[in-house]
């Protein structure tokens, strides 16, 4: 089954933000941001920009009449800058003209007064400066500190990983169109449609009801459009408050990337404790966060990093501290991972740190301490754990120590080339962790032609959500995939969404659909039943017997649908989906269904940092190969072979995808993808030609997928688990292989965590006896 | 007036001659196909084809479309998604095979693959699994992780190479790679010539002497990256489709190449494959497949940046350019002496780059580049040599290095030394000492000055490594 869009992406007919058709008089936006990090807002110059040509209106803090926030979490975060700047590329003012080229010219005139302030960009600094976004967070388990003391080795170190830029190829936007009586429709590239609308209703103080958001879909997400596209329709939509006319802001490439936040840079310290048989006692972090000017998603991110910060390992005695820590860069936010991927990096670090200092393989002590069914999770939920057997399952299938074998024999036959290979198990919780949000809703039309209408609360960002929710319909209704047309996610259809994001998205929104078409679907068996009962439709059986007719007073259990027909007790009658519908529709019966569901038997208790906060962990382990150019400092990814736990994939060529394109995008995290601030929190990496992500050259040369073969049952939409995020930690498996080459070529170096491995890194470490 | 086909519509517009063919279809012709991903030729999302007649020949190639004004349309076939879908709502191969691999997600990139694929199974070049990759070079994909889109690539070798004797694109129609109204796209395009041909007569128009400052623009690949905005409207002498400038000649001494070159032609050429033997693995090295269309060698000389890949390749040959004014007047300097100062040329602004010519004495010849990213990126250094041997005797050397100066730079001392050495690992240590005190690197994004002295000592050896298959243990 391939993605529903499939054909009329690749006929390029595929709509997105900047493909709806303009309604005449259209104004285009365009903003002017803060070219200064940190400083206090003097003045801002408009009087250029109004005289320019075309320029209709400029707008500035004072204009709003609604509230100037649009902080989810915490109001923090100014829609427009007021009394202070507090990151480049924070918008100060909004210019709107009649075309989207003159909009642009005007910008350029406003001038700001700023005096500057101190700029922090460093999260150790900013946490030392007691710069903090929240209180720090703390899971405990055990007591750490005791059994350091009891243990064989104990090792401490330090570990860095760099933030992610998102690199949607289609950048943020919005277009805002009024409507009557002082209400807006607005066409968003958002994973969150009702956070769109809570923003555009706060800046505006236009309630809910009158704001309706319409998402088509997205071209790419990864998180960077889950609260970070809410500004974008916010000051589209004040614009069209105070203009009534519809506005337009598709951002230009280099403004997207310098105006939003990306995946959180980390600084870690860790000390790891391990007995004399390599089995980890005690494991202690502290995780200092840059969140970026604003609270943004910090928070829910910071506590991911802890709720993963023993990966699929399992650690009696853990004690991790997290800061969220305030710079002057644009605020961070989500990114595929969500924060787990920062705190793997850092276990990974620490277990690479004691193999390396007690001489033994990194893999041995990963083996070691896999989680087992029964142990607990420094949150307190008991692990229902499959490490254990995509470890082995994987083995069996790769040979870890085949591929080892083959790796060392080439390294010892090449010099100025080295082979390394690195083995990276996950264990990724699902489910918000934010319980509240774990809820969402689905809205299902029959039509009496028979075909179906899906509404959901899920946005398509080419994850093929929809495709899965169509499937779902299709599958209750035993209809062709062609009867079910999965429809825009839009805030009058579905109210109070969470965003799409955590993974979740095809959970939450299929399970609501699979109630809302089971509920219609009973009421058509009851239909059904009706019509059978008065002999109309004689049932046939397969031995050619009549198979009599269902009783007076009977249950519809007998009725069931199958390829489109009604077979009764498992035996063909004439009767088919058509029919049912349509007398269904005669006898006024509903064929409709608002469904609602909220994803039972989770819970998390913040004051004591317990709970059960996931519907259940997706695991799998991955060997990831890489070959490193020794007189170049160049490296390639031989392969990634992976044993993933789907579950039971319902659709394994929409999984095997986001498996494929989670774990190139997680190399590139760890290898090429470097986001480079200056001091002066200037973003340096601002464009595509200075920002690498992986081209067709880049990726492992080969990517092999094994499904775990598991019987176990889940909380997952047809027992098919998320698949969104997981994959993408395969890749810190890169970091660790580039590591392990680098290795062999110059023994002396002890090489730094510090993610991610640039070619520059690998050359300076290749070569640290002339480096320095 | 600009006049071009645009898919089966001939078209003629007044628009600034600087309008990106991008904007144009999309804003202007409501092609919405065609997606803006980045503006600056970095990920292929608004890739087209552009059929353009040399002599008899109807050839097609990938272009980025933002970085292309539309006065380079002038007289061609562009071609959008819009232009190769078929009217019946089905799919071509190309599409059939993106589908069916599941190398689309979010599809937003999606439609600059199909093209590129398109121009794959249309172009002539052998239908190796290599050269399909290669057709996708210059597209980025955020969502697939590639290797999907790679079982879409080698799906298409087979349609790609069935040719039933026919020329390229009547294949191309047989195999319902593109549609039946490609077949007559040739003499179109002849029409629009003639008639360009015979105002051009017509009108007696000759060079107007007056003309100061004029501004000239060839493929665009850096002037529309670097003030997109400015171009629009810039009042510009294009140099792109000039013929005077779009040759490769022979002599017996030297290489003559027109300004207008593009690096595509020298990975065409047949005299360029047999004095560079390495020269597919070295141009590979070089931006990307559309850009390479579009990128002339003088465009990357003027532009000056110190890590311009052709400059180094160029400056290791010891090339020397022409430079003609709107006076036919020229003079000839060596490239080496070009550069005074940071984007500071030995050039007046009415002069442009008319010709380069090298000697094709050498007997060896390397480039190395290293970036973040292997292919589709800007150095953070490259270097190219070339020697003269005389059995194991250097005769002369060249060696050039970019990304570690304020200018693309000749390494005059380290070439001199060179001279009459024979290759030893004591030869080369002794010339990257001399290396080191002929660059001044500066820290940026593409690395700090000590990762880029020390890249440059290591390709610097690497050249031996590759040519000589040098001992450096």
């Amino acid at each position: 089954m391939k993605n529903v869009d499939s054909k009329s992406h690749v006929r390029g007919e595929s709509v997105y933000l900047d493909d709806v058709p303009l309604l005449q008089g259209t104004l285009f936006a365009c903003v002017y941001d803060s070219p200064i990090a940190h400083g206090k807002l003097k003045n801002v110059d408009i009087s250029e920009a109004e005289k320019a040509d075309g320029v209709v209106r400029v707008i500035t803090a004072k204009d709003l009449i609604g509230e100037n926030q649009i902080g989810g979490i915490l109001p923090d975060e100014p829609l427009l800058a007021d009394e202070e700047v507090h990151f480049c590329g924070m918008p100060v003012a909004l210019v709107l003209a009649e075309t989207e080229e003159q909009a642009h010219a005007a910008a350029k005139l406003i001038k700001a007064e700023i005096d500057p302030l101190e700029i922090v960009t460093d999260e150790r600094e900013a946490q030392a400066k007691n710069e903090l976004i929240a209180p720090p967070k703390h899971f405990r388990l055990g007591d750490a500190e005791k059994a350091f003391a009891t243990c064989e080795h104990v090792f401490e170190g330090r570990a860095d990983v760099n933030g992610q830029e998102h690199l949607y190829i289609e950048t943020q936007g919005a277009y805002t169109i009024p409507t009557e009586q002082g209400g807006l429709k607005i066409y968003s590239s958002t994973q969150g449609p009702t956070a769109v609308q809570r923003a555009v209703s706060r800046v505006t103080a236009i309630p809910m009801h009158q704001i309706e958001v319409d998402v088509t879909r997205l071209g790419g997400g990864f998180g960077g459009k889950e609260d970070q596209a809410n500004a974008w329709s916010a000051l589209c939509a004040v614009a069209t408050q105070l203009t009534k006319k519809p506005v337009k802001y598709a951002l230009h490439r280099m403004e997207d990337m310098r105006m939003t936040g990306k995946r959180h840079p980390y600084s870690a310290d860790y000390r790891i404790g391990l007995d004399k048989d390599l089995k980890i006692v005690a494991y202690q972090a502290k995780f200092y966060q840059n969140a970026g000017a604003a609270c943004d998603l910090s928070l829910p991110v910071l506590e991911r990093t802890l709720f993963h910060c023993t990966n699929s390992y399992f650690i009696p005695n853990v004690s991790a501290t997290a800061y969220s820590c305030k710079t002057n860069l644009p605020p961070n936010t989500a990114f595929r991972g969500f924060g787990g991927p920062q705190g793997m990096f850092v276990i990974e670090s620490a277990i690479a740190h004691a193999a390396e200092k007690l001489g033994v393989s990194k893999n041995e002590i990963q083996r070691k301490n896999l989680i087992r069914s029964g142990d607990e999770f420094p949150y307190g939920q008991i692990a229902e754990s499959e490490a254990e057997a995509s470890w082995t399952q994987a083995d069996q299938q790769y040979d870890f120590a085949k591929l080892q074998a083959e790796a060392d024999e080439f390294n010892t036959q090449n010099k100025f080339v080295k082979k390394g290979i690195a083995l990276m198990p996950i264990c990724f919780g699902i489910s918000f962790t934010k319980t509240p949000m774990n809820q969402a809703r689905s809205l299902v039309h029959v039509y009496t032609d028979g075909s179906v209408a899906v509404s959901t609360g899920a946005v398509e960002m080419g994850q093929g959500v929809n495709t899965k929710i169509a499937q779902v319909a299709a599958k209750i209704f035993s209809q062709p995939i062609e009867r079910i047309k999965v429809h825009t996610t839009n805030t009058l259809r579905i109210a109070n969404t969470s965003p799409t994001a955590a993974s979740a998205a095809a959970d939450l929104n299929g399970r609501a659909t699979q109630m809302a078409c089971e509920t219609i679907l009973e009421r058509l068996k009851a239909v059904a039943q009706e019509m059978l009962k008065d002999g109309a439709y004689r049932v046939e059986s397969s031995n050619g017997n009549a198979a009599g007719k269902p009783s007076e007073g009977g249950t519809q259990s007998g009725v069931s649908f199958e390829n489109g027909f009604v077979f009764y007790n498992g035996e063909p009658t004439s009767l088919d989906w058509l029919l049912v519908v349509n007398e269904a529709y005669n006898s006024r019966v509903n064929l409709s269904e608002h469904a609602h569901y909220a994803t039972q038997g989770i819970n998390f208790d913040w004051s004591i940092a317990k709970g059960h906060p996931f519907a259940y962990h997706v695991y799998g382990t991955a060997i990831v190969g890489v070959t490193v150019d020794c007189l170049r400092g160049i490296y390639e990814v031989d392969y990634v072979k992976c044993c993933h736990d789907f579950g039971t994939s319902m659709n394994t060529s929409v999984d095997f995808g986001q498996i494929e394109g989670g774990i190139v995008q997680g190399l590139g995290w760890m290898t090429m993808e470097e986001v480079f601030y200056d001091s002066d929190g200037r973003l340096r990496s601002n464009a595509l030609s200075t920002y690498k992500i992986p081209d067709v050259y880049s990726v492992p040369k080969e990517i092999a997928i094994l499904p775990l073969e598991t019987s176990r049952e889940n909380l997952a939409v047809f027992n098919s688990k998320a698949v969104g995020e997981p994959p993408l930690m395969y890749g810190i498996g890169a970091y660790f292989a580039i590591r392990e080459a680098v290795k062999a070529f110059n023994k002396q170096n002890f090489v730094k965590f510090d993610a991610p491995f640039t070619p520059e890194k690998v050359l300076m470490n290749l070569y640290s006896e002339i480096s320095g | 007036m600009i006049k071009f086909i645009l898919n089966n519509q001939s078209v003629e517009t007044a628009l600034p001659k600087g309008t990106t063919v991008l904007d144009f279809v999309r804003y202007h012709k409501n092609l919405k196909g065609t997606k803006i991903g980045c503006r600056e030729g970095d990920c292929g999302a608004c890739t087209i084809l552009v059929g353009e007649l040399a002599g008899e020949k109807l050839k097609y190639r990938t272009m980025t479309s933002c970085l292309m004004p539309i006065s380079n349309a002038d007289g061609k076939h562009i071609v959008t998604v819009e232009g190769i879908n078929r009217d019946d709502g089905g799919l071509t191969p190309v599409q059939s095979a993106m589908v069916e691999t599941s190398g689309t997600q979010c599809g937003f990139c999606t439609v600059g693959f199909v093209m590129s694929l398109t121009n794959f199974c249309i172009d002539d070049t052998p239908k190796t699994n290599e050269a399909a990759i290669s057709a996708i070079d210059g597209n980025i994909c955020r969502c697939t992780g590639y290797k999907s889109i790679e079982r879409a690539a080698l799906s298409l070798c087979g349609t790609a190479a069935r040719r039933n004797g026919d020329a390229e694109i009547h294949s191309a129609i047989g195999n319902e790679i593109v549609p039946e109204y490609f077949a007559n796209i040739k003499e179109r395009l002849s029409e629009i010539l003639n008639s360009r041909f015979q105002i051009a007569n017509s009108s007696n128009r000759n060079p107007e002497p007056g003309i100061q400052n004029p501004k000239f623009l060839s493929g665009g690949t850096d002037l529309y990256v670097q003030r997109p905005e400015e171009m629009v409207y810039a009042d510009t002498e294009n140099l792109f489709d000039s013929a005077a400038l779009r040759f490769i000649n022979e002599t017996d001494e030297f290489i003559e190449l027109g300004a207008s070159v593009v690096v595509t032609d020298l990975l065409e050429s047949d005299v360029f494959n047999r004095l560079f033997p390495n020269l597919y693995k070295h141009l590979k090295l070089v931006s990307s497949t559309p850009i390479r269309n579009m990128a002339t060698l003088a465009g990357n000389f003027v532009n000056a940046s110190p890590i311009g890949d052709m400059t180094a390749w160029f400056l290791a040959l010891d090339a020397e350019i022409e430079l003609s004014d709107a006076r036919s007047s020229t003079r000839t300097l060596p490239l080496k002496d070009f550069y005074l100062g940071y984007k500071q040329l030995a050039k007046r602004e009415d002069e442009f780059i008319s010709k380069i010519r090298f000697r094709k004495d050498f007997t060896h010849f390397n480039f190395e580049k290293v970036c973040k990213r292997t292919y589709l990126d800007i150095a953070s250094v490259n270097t190219a040599i070339s020697l003269k041997m005389s059995g194991d005797v250097i005769e002369h050397a060249h060696v050039s290095a970019g990304g570690v100066f304020a200018t693309p730079l000749y390494l005059r001392k380290t070439s001199e030394f060179l001279k009459g050495k024979e290759i030893s690992a004591e030869t080369i240590a002794q010339a990257n000492e001399i290396i080191q005190t002929e660059i001044s690197p500066i820290p940026d994004v593409r690395g700090s000055a000590e990762y880029k002295r020390l890249l440059l000592r290591q390709l610097f050896t690497a050249h031996f490594v590759e040519l000589f298959k040098a001992n450096i243990q």
